[in-house]
């Protein structure tokens, strides 16, 4: 069977063409680079994606903080881990690449803020 | 009145890109006037990733890609005015500008950047019928309130516009919660990029109705539903087509317009389709020592154009501010057959140096020619897959090129199908 995928690693967004047997990647055609490859056999097997969202803050300048996945989450999971985010508080002073929630859902992946707040 | 040799309105990623530029081309006295709290202009609200792919070869979100060029801002002596708005520029370049702890600020420039972005278009460029309700916002508002302020404006959400800032909104308001029921698009394709189709709107569920616009809203105090209405080749509603979405919240995606009041007051010319200063290849408006740069100039799609769009600008400020930018023989670039615009308008043909000339098309081609052409003759003729007027596209013009032309040449860019 064919599969047709619009790649999501970078703004290009490649058209991939994946023929795929049962759960097995025959094929990718259409990708520009490596990580078009990768993307097409992960969209097949198990999709994944980077979330971004923003975590509570305490004593900030503002009263939320920006944060992202450190790697990629499997897209079934994205709303269990939206809830997890939601569920913390952190206090201020915070800067980039601090560490919000380790390991979240113990997928191996942590939220990690991507602005800083020197606080009020 | 304070003394500077470059004043820069703005303290986005263009601004800021402009100024560090001047500072390690060696100009001394360097200040950036920011109206917002903090530097980083609207990508300190663009909390997603996707900035920073060919200038920094890694995926950043936002506050991320703005946060290097702050930490590089802070490590010079250019000096910063935040919570600070400017005025005016004067035909002597003086800079006026005011914030709650200085009062009236004015300061005194060999040469200006323009560096102030742009904004969106707003509910009343519109014209849908219906009265005020609460509930009626910019995506870019909403983006403000969710991931600046820590505050969800709706629970039932429609959005109108497909570019990439509505869309990217949908999935935002997704996570948070609400039911993004509908994303609208007047146009037959969609402005936004490929990625964000997939991820932000096929990822949930979220339906794109293409040809498609909000005719009316209902609700007095707080928003209650809007009808929409399908669009026929000219863009005009047709009758029948009416349907009734409930929901509380309508975030409109609508376009973005450079926001060029302080150019005007300052007597630069404008571009009658970019809404921008005309600017020759030093990114110099026509009036000698204002530069313009980033989102004032054209509205760009990646921020790391933006970044590079403004080292240019800095640069040629640096020039400028030296004595070292020469005169030379201008010509005009013009875009034509589905080529919007050209920016720069203008290209020295005496420059020794290799330039992109940047152009958008006027709607969607498919394995079609970009041709440049001076006097008659072909410059340079690539195929391209796609060409999407939500994509902006360069061609490069060697010195070469430029050494055959004369001062009566005219640069074109021109589709070919």
């Amino acid at each position: 069977m064919i599969k047709n995928l619009i790649c999501v690693a970078c703004p290009l967004g490649c058209p991939i063409e994946v023929e795929v047997d049962g759960t097995q990647v025959v094929s990718v055609k259409g990708n520009t680079c490596k990580r078009g490859d990768e993307y097409a056999r992960t969209e097949i097997t198990n999709p994944v994606r980077s979330l971004t969202t923003s975590v509570k803050l305490e004593g900030g300048m503002h009263p939320v903080v920006p944060v992202k996945s450190s790697g990629a989450i499997p897209k079934d999971k994205m709303f269990q881990c939206m809830e997890a985010i939601n569920s913390v508080t952190i206090k201020a002073p915070v800067k980039i690449g601090d560490v919000v929630v380790e390991n979240i859902l113990g997928l191996g992946v942590d939220i990690v803020a991507t602005n800083c707040d020197s606080g009020k | 009145m304070l003394n500077y040799d470059l004043v820069v309105v703005g303290g986005g990623p263009a601004g800021m890109a402009a100024a560090l530029k001047a500072k390690e081309e060696g100009v001394e006295k360097v200040v950036i006037l920011e109206r917002a709290e903090t530097l980083g202009g609207i990508l300190e609200q663009c909390i997603h990733t996707g900035f920073g792919l060919h200038y920094f070869g890694e995926e950043l979100s936002g506050p991320e890609y703005a946060g290097r060029f702050i930490e590089q801002v802070e490590n010079t002596d250019i000096d910063v005015y935040t919570d600070t708005m400017v005025l005016n520029v004067s035909d002597s370049n003086v800079v006026t500008a005011v914030n709650n702890k200085d009062g009236l600020l004015q300061f005194q420039a060999i040469a200006v950047v323009l560096a102030m972005g742009c904004r969106e278009r707003p509910r009343g460029a519109l014209s849908i019928a219906g009265s005020r309700p609460a509930g009626i916002m910019t995506a870019g508002t909403a983006q403000k309130y969710v991931n600046i302020d820590g505050y969800m404006p709706g629970k039932k959400v429609v959005i109108l516009g497909s570019g990439d800032i509505g869309l990217i909104m949908a999935r935002r308001m997704t996570l948070e919660g609400a039911e993004v029921k509908v994303v609208c698009e007047l146009m037959p394709y969609s402005g936004g990029l490929q990625r964000n189709i997939v991820q932000c709107l096929d990822d949930f569920g979220i339906p794109l109705r293409l040809s498609c616009t909000v005719v009316k809203t209902h609700g007095k105090d707080r928003l209650e539903g809007i009808t929409i209405a399908n669009v026929d080749e000219r863009l005009k509603p047709i009758p029948g087509t009416e349907e009734y979405i409930e929901c509380d919240t309508l975030l409109l995606s609508v376009g973005l317009i450079p926001e060029n009041e302080l150019s005007k007051d300052a007597g630069v010319d404008l571009d009658m389709i970019t809404n921008g200063p005309v600017v020759d290849e030093y990114r110099e408006t026509l009036r000698p020592g204002v530069f313009a740069c980033g989102n004032v100039l054209q509205v760009h799609d990646l921020v790391d154009y933006v970044t590079e769009e403004s080292q240019i600008a800095g640069k040629g400020a640096a020039d400028y501010i030296f004595g070292k930018k020469k005169g030379g023989t201008f010509i005009n670039t013009k875009g034509i057959n589905g080529v919007r615009y050209v920016v720069p308008q203008r290209v020295n043909i005496e420059g020794e140096k290799k330039l992109k000339l940047y152009f958008r098309v006027g709607q969607v081609f498919k394995g079609a020619r970009v041709v440049v052409e001076c006097d008659g003759e072909v410059l340079s003729s690539r195929k391209k897959v796609k060409l999407a007027p939500g994509e902006m596209e360069n061609v490069v013009i060697t010195p070469e090129m430029l050494k055959k032309m004369n001062k009566d040449s005219e640069i074109i860019v021109r589709v070919e199908e």
